[in-house]
């Protein structure tokens, strides 16, 4: 987990902290940031270690007659904790393999992450990326088994369909918030439903049901629509696509003129608009950018790990994305460290899983907590006392409701 | 108005005609635009409507003395053209502006109702059911979106309402299961919802995390820790952890014996007149006390509320702490209140929806009641076309409520506006 857990170098655009408080200590921000993701990490390793405790079966018998012997249930807490961890760190990081795993597993939270930080970075709540993933998928999955393409072409026209699809349902929500200022947050919860019953029917369609089968599951896509595999890995060039996709969006939020447009909106919607700049449009694009990147992770799904469409194709990835985003701090290379450290995770907690039961759902927690200690700086130092104090950590984000 | 009319002597002035801006002019068109739609594909309906009886239900109970048989298609048409009408009306200013919102109610049920002729014709429609099932799909909601209310007008936005679900639902199966007592169940759920509420509290007023970053991770723990122990303990000892009694259902006497109506609302369980009172209270109290003013200035405007003498930070906890009640008491309803078992993620969504429900009743209690009440209402219809079978497929059936969320929200409510330090966390200089 060594590289996955600095948060990004770069700096965070707007610093909305009072500039009075001086830096206290000589390291560099993201040196101190980058100690604080540390630290929050092994805080968030220690309250998994709790919740493993107290969910182990030994620890429960030892605990039984902790009167006679407390130094059992002490050995048992030790090595479920050590056993559970050890599993996780193996499974994660052990071998090419479990490398490749957490790879894979990082790729649609990536893209996913990137959909929703570009939005955060122009002032919008996308809670829709899971909707545009499924939108994405859906045109991607049906122009892979529905259409019949020369190598190369296909698959970039099923990518392109996919981009297509989730740029539509992410353009809409901006379009509706430029025109009529319904609120975002209510649009891409709703859309997120929608998309999850439109995918439900179409796979009882007869153009998405694959022949011969009762459950909801389509054909499988043409191998020529499908992303080439790193040798006999899961892995698949969808992930560099991902990496691709985050360069862009640096580009474009910090070298492109549209992009200086959305963080100024970001920044301060008024603002923005007295110096001439058009704010529904800013959402209009961020939105519409924010949902083909959420559409790529849909097509990294379906055309790269899944192949056949299915109603559990975007799992709970454009919800993890939301996390990632908030961990990535809104930041193109800080949404790909933690996408990456996520992946991780989710790679790790299977095999954790599969060798020590401990439930796939503590790593949910795991990635919770991690956040929420990142988030909360002040907190993770009154734990850490040796960490130095730096100003503005945490406040990145900050912002009220009304945009 | 009146004045000119009763006065003989004075020259009758024209009311002096409003000017209209021109923001409010686009608006009045395309809500009034969008309603003429609705109301021209109720009508559409009703002229497409089998000729026959369509018969509707009044009463869960027995089938033969409750039935209420109407001319499907008269009626239908009826009601189209009456929403036709309310549409006109609206669009070409007919009524006074105060009126606007009841006219789009009745062009609501105007559209309902040519839609049920639409859908019975033929058959039966259980009405009863329905209102009953709406009441049920909306008490969560309600519950939780009084909770939102309550927190984002003291100035914190509370995304986390779905997290206060699940701990809610998971501690009063689990209480409930090993207490076998409503109330416990009732106050364990409520006490884990303020912990939750604890959490949102603390990090955002004082370790000031961005509440939308916080919400979102919050709800991410809850339903991790919740899954987790479902996970190691609810799954393998099912049946001593996870079969919490269903709270029965209570008549109050007389209110429950009006027709139709009194049972629906007054045969029901505690939970639900926990809600009725809610609302009630949390109403009264943001109006109507000290700290309901106080929880709204420092909502609005912390600094002047600072300036005179109001501890912001205080208030924001206190407001906090007691939406984590209202909110957690929601969460139980999922599990001692209808499904009877605790499962993973069985909230599914409900927590987001009582946002919704609450950004649609623009921020008030009453607006959040309805507007969750109109979920419930639609959810409801959607599950009971399927059983009386429509030409509509199921899961398009399913949609309707999101695709009308989203027409109220861009059509009809339009620019909301938040209590203006919503999400602002305070810092005193």
């Amino acid at each position: 987990m060594s590289t996955d857990t600095t948060t990004e170098p770069e700096k965070a655009a707007p610093d909305p902290v009072p500039a009075g408080e001086p830096q206290r200590s000589g390291l560099p921000s993201w040196a101190v940031q980058s100690l604080v993701s540390l630290s929050a990490i092994v805080l968030a390793l220690i309250v998994g270690a709790i919740l493993i405790i107290i969910g182990d079966d030994q620890v429960k018998a030892a605990l039984g007659y902790f009167g006679a012997a407390p130094m059992d249930t002490f050995s048992a807490a030790f090595s479920a904790v050590g056993e559970a961890y050890k599993a996780l760190a193996v499974g994660a990081l052990g071998g090419v393999t479990p490398i490749t795993e957490s790879l894979t597993q990082a790729t649609p939270l990536i893209c996913g992450g990137l959909a929703v930080s570009l939005a955060f970075r122009t002032g919008l709540f996308n809670i829709g990326a899971q909707g545009q993933l499924i939108m994405g998928a859906i045109l991607a999955a049906w122009v892979g088994f529905a259409w019949h393409l020369p190598p190369g072409l296909h698959l970039i026209v099923a990518v392109v369909a996919g981009l297509v699809g989730g740029a539509i349902w992410g353009g809409v929500v901006g379009l509706l918030k430029a025109r009529t200022g319904a609120h975002e947050v209510i649009v891409t919860i709703m859309l997120n439903y929608v998309a999850i019953y439109l995918l439900q029917w179409l796979l009882t369609t007869t153009t998405f049901k694959r022949p011969g089968r009762e459950d909801p599951i389509s054909p499988i896509v043409d191998a020529n629509a499908q992303y080439p595999q790193f040798g006999s890995t899961r892995l698949h060039v969808g992930f560099l696509l991902a990496l691709v996709a985050a360069a862009f969006v640096w580009w474009l939020l910090n070298r492109s003129t549209v992009g200086f447009e959305l963080r100024a909106v970001g920044a301060n919607a008024d603002a923005s608009r007295t110096a001439g700049m058009s704010v529904g449009k800013a959402y209009f694009i961020a939105m519409l950018v924010a949902g083909a990147l959420a559409g790529l992770a849909g097509t990294q799904q379906v055309l790269g790990t899944d192949l056949p469409l299915t109603d559990g194709v975007a799992a709970s990835v454009g919800f993890d994305a939301i996390t990632v985003a908030l961990l990535g701090r809104g930041t193109p290379l800080g949404t790909v460290l933690a996408g990456l450290l996520f992946g991780a995770l989710n790679a790790g907690g299977l095999q954790m899983q599969l060798e020590t039961q401990t439930p796939l759902t503590l790593t949910t927690v795991l990635q919770a907590v991690i956040v929420l200690f990142v988030a909360a700086p002040a907190l993770v130092r009154s734990v850490f006392r040796f960490l130095p104090k730096e100003r503005g950590l945490g406040a990145v984000l900050a912002k009220g409701w009304n945009g | 108005m009146s004045e000119s009319t009763t006065t003989a002597d004075t020259v009758k002035v024209p009311a002096p005609a409003t000017i209209e801006a021109p923001a409010e002019r686009t608006r009045r068109l395309r809500v009034g635009g969008l309603m003429l739609v609705f109301a021209l594909i109720g009508l559409g309906l009703a002229i497409g409507t089998k000729s026959g009886k369509a018969t509707f239900q009044l009463t869960s109970g027995d089938l033969k003395n409750n039935l209420l048989h109407l001319p499907a298609q008269p009626v239908g048409i009826l009601l189209g053209i009456l929403g036709v009408l309310a549409a006109v009306a609206y669009v070409l200013r007919r009524i006074p502006q105060r009126y606007a919102g009841w006219l789009a109610a009745v062009l609501g049920i105007c559209f309902i109702g040519a839609f049920l002729c639409w859908a019975a014709a033929g058959k039966t429609f259980p009405l009863a059911n329905q209102f009953q099932g709406t009441l049920n799909f909306a008490t969560p909601l309600i519950l939780g979106a009084l909770a939102g209310v309550l927190c984002e007008r003291a100035g914190v936005i509370n995304i986390a309402i779905e997290g206060q679900f699940l701990v809610g639902a998971f501690t009063a199966a689990v209480v409930s299961s090993t207490t076998h007592n409503a109330a416990a169940a009732l106050i364990a759920a409520a006490v884990t919802g303020v912990l939750m509420a604890w959490l949102l509290a603390v990090f955002s007023i004082k370790y000031l995390v961005n509440q939308v970053v916080l919400g979102v991770v919050l709800v991410v723990f809850a339903s991790g820790i919740t899954g987790y122990l479902f996970d190691q303990f609810l799954q393998e000892d099912a049946a001593k952890l996870n079969t919490p009694s269903v709270l029965s259902a209570v008549k109050i006497p007389l209110l429950g014996d009006i027709p139709f109506f009194g049972p629906i609302l007054f045969n029901q369980t505690v939970l639900v007149y926990l809600t009725y009172i809610a609302v009630a209270v949390v109403t009264f109290v943001l109006f109507q006390t000290r700290w309901g003013l106080r929880v709204r200035a420092v909502g609005e405007h912390p600094k002047a509320a600072d300036t005179v003498g109001i501890r912001v930070k205080r208030v924001r906890y206190s407001a906090v702490l007691a939406a984590g009640i209202l909110a957690g008491l929601g969460g139980s309803f999922f599990t001692v209140g209808y499904a009877g078992s605790f499962s993973k993620e069985m909230t599914a969504g409900n927590g987001f929806i009582a946002l919704a429900a609450l950004i649609m009743g623009r921020w008030h209690p009453i607006g959040a009641m309805v507007a969750a009440l109109f979920f419930g209402f639609a959810t409801q219809l959607q599950s009971q076309l399927q059983i009386i079978q429509t030409p509509i497929p199921g899961e398009l059936l399913l949609m309707a409520p999101y695709l009308a969320t989203i027409i109220a929200v861009a059509g009809l409510v339009g620019r909301v506006r938040a209590p203006k330090a919503d999400g602002e966390p305070y810092v005193t200089e």
